[in-house]
């Protein structure tokens, strides 16, 4: 479904991205850990073609994106929904036409079907009641959850997640990762995962990829990399910051 | 010494004309937005509300006093000369030609403009504008279209209405306050007052539309670092705008003079 290759990117004077090699199979869950500004934020825009990068290749479905036009970009775009990781609300927008604003741009017109799906969504994030409030006036956990309610709504057939459980309670966070693998379980929804919760990370990933100085430093199921005797991943695994290196 | 000047020219000349050049781009893409896609007829009343019917205050204001001063300084100046009655018609060409369409887009850029680039700019820095493109919604067809419609709708009412409550008051002051004879004022008004002024009026504010909405909106889309990038976006559009109003009016005065010379109408 996405394969990148020597994807690089650098913003001004920055490398952030040295040549990023992944590869995520049709339903699978890919679970990208790294350090803080690390450059994964930077790696799920370039997947959908929201950042240019300056070398490499991204194929998405099948289809190359790069050097794709904004227009041309849309129909893929319509395939892949994206959580941000501030969630990008649009403030002028109540939740609820949050939430419906992808339905309304695919064309659909019938009150009843939106106003359904809207309920069904708010049950799936647990905001019911808060559908009339204004982003401004949502802790950053919500924000985060209809954010998320907006990325699925439409049931794209592939799906990237920057850090959905971030800011959440344990409680909530254990119902989006459910959520996560309810998706892929019963829709084969492909889906890649930013986190820093480790724990979601083994629930939820099938492969796991530590991006690392802008490169993948390692790619690995659960198993493996919880089996790795390499120094840098336990350190991030176990949460110590590096000895002397 | 002198070739770093000239290389300072140079970069200041040719960022001016990439400048011009994405702005023409913006235009473009706008256009064949508005030609090709489905109108997003909601946006496009919202935006018909916040400029048309909300400027209309600021509008009425402007044109209501300026009118009033420009009857009362014709005056000091004509009655030396005796030719008081003949205020009428110099404060309507006046109104017509230059000060309803220019005083309208300058106070339409500090109300309208400065809103466009601040709301886009603050959209572009909060990722919402990412957002829109993620879910395959060219930011063009959702915010400019809508804006670029709805101000080339409202500029020529809005400077019409600017200009109507300026000969309003100049009337009002030139007949009750400084007793000029109203049946003179208005025979001299009318018939001094021709249709080529009137297009001319009209045009400036559809000319100035275009300006305004391009250039705020070009700002706004172009902010980044945070609340102080879009502040700043919003003083360079504001700035940027009124001088574009200011410029292209000289250019647009001759350029209609070609078109509809003295003896038209
Ligand atoms: N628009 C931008 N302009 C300039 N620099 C940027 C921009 N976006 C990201 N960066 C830089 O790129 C680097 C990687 O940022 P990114 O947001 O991808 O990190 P991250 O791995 O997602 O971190 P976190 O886990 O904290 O979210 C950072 O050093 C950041 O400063
Ligand atoms: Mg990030």
């Amino acid at each position: 479904m996405i394969a990148v290759r020597g994807l690089k990117k650098r913003i001004g004077a920055q490398e952030i991205l040295r040549g990023v090699d992944i590869s995520v199979g049709t339903g699978e869950t890919l679970v990208i850990i790294g350090r803080s500004g690390g450059g994964k934020s930077v790696l799920l825009k370039n997947l959908i073609g929201l950042m240019q990068p300056d070398e490499g290749e991204i194929w998405v479905d099948g289809q190359s994106i790069i050097g794709l036009s904004e227009r041309k970009l849309a129909s893929i775009r319509r395939k892949v929904g994206i959580l941000f990781q501030g969630g990008a609300l649009f403030d002028s927008m109540t939740v609820e036409e949050n939430i419906a604003f992808p339905l309304r741009e695919a064309g659909e017109r019938n009150q009843q079907v939106i106003a359904q799906k809207i309920a069904e969504m708010l049950e799936v994030i647990e905001l019911d009641g808060q559908q009339k409030k204004m982003p401004v006036n949502l802790s950053g956990g919500m924000k985060k959850r209809v954010g998320l309610a907006r990325a699925i709504i439409n049931r794209p057939s592939c799906i990237l997640y920057d850090e959905p459980t971030s800011g959440l309670d344990p409680v909530v966070s254990d119902s989006i990762n459910r959520l996560i693998r309810r998706l892929q379980e019963r829709y084969h929804v492909t889906s890649v995962v930013v986190t820093h919760d480790m724990r979601s990370a083994f629930h939820i990933g099938d492969h796991i990829a530590y991006l690392h100085e802008g490169r993948i430093y390692f790619y690995g199921t659960p198993a493996e990399i919880q089996a790795s005797p390499d120094p840098l991943i336990q350190d991030f695994l176990i949460g110590r910051a590096s000895r002397a290196d | 010494m002198v070739v770093r000047f000239l290389i300072g020219i140079g970069a200041v000349v040719l960022s001016f004309f990439i400048y011009l050049g994405e702005l023409v781009v913006l235009a473009a893409e706008t256009v064949r937005s508005a030609v090709t896609h489905r109108m997003r007829w909601r946006l496009f009343l919202r935006q018909m509300v916040d400029i048309g019917l909300l400027s209309q205050l600021v509008v009425v204001i402007t044109g209501g006093f300026t009118g009033a001063v420009f009857a009362a300084q014709t005056y000091f100046q004509f009655n030396k000369l005796g030719v008081a009655s003949g205020v009428g018609a110099v404060v309507s060409a006046a109104l017509f030609r230059e000060l309803g369409p220019v005083l309208t887009g300058l106070m339409v850029t500090g109300r309208v403009g400065a809103a466009m680039s601040a709301e886009i700019g603050t959209m572009k820095v909060t990722e919402q504008i990412d957002a829109l493109r993620a879910l395959a919604v060219h930011p063009v067809d959702y915010l400019v279209v809508p804006r670029m419609l709805a101000m080339m709708i409202s500029m020529p009412l809005l400077v019409a209405e600017c200009i109507f409550f300026g000969l309003i008051a100049s009337y009002f002051v030139s007949v009750n306050v400084l007793d000029i004879s109203a049946p003179y004022y208005v025979a001299n008004m009318v018939r001094w007052t021709l249709l080529r002024d009137i297009i001319m009026g009209l045009t400036k504010g559809f000319c100035f539309a275009i300006l305004i909405v391009f250039i705020s909106c070009h700002k706004g889309l172009n902010s980044r670092e945070g609340a102080v990038g879009v502040g700043r976006a919003t003083t360079e559009a504001v700035v940027n705008a009124s001088l574009a109003i200011l410029i292209s009016n000289f250019f647009l005065t001759m350029f209609l003079n070609v078109i509809f010379p003295a003896g038209w109408q």
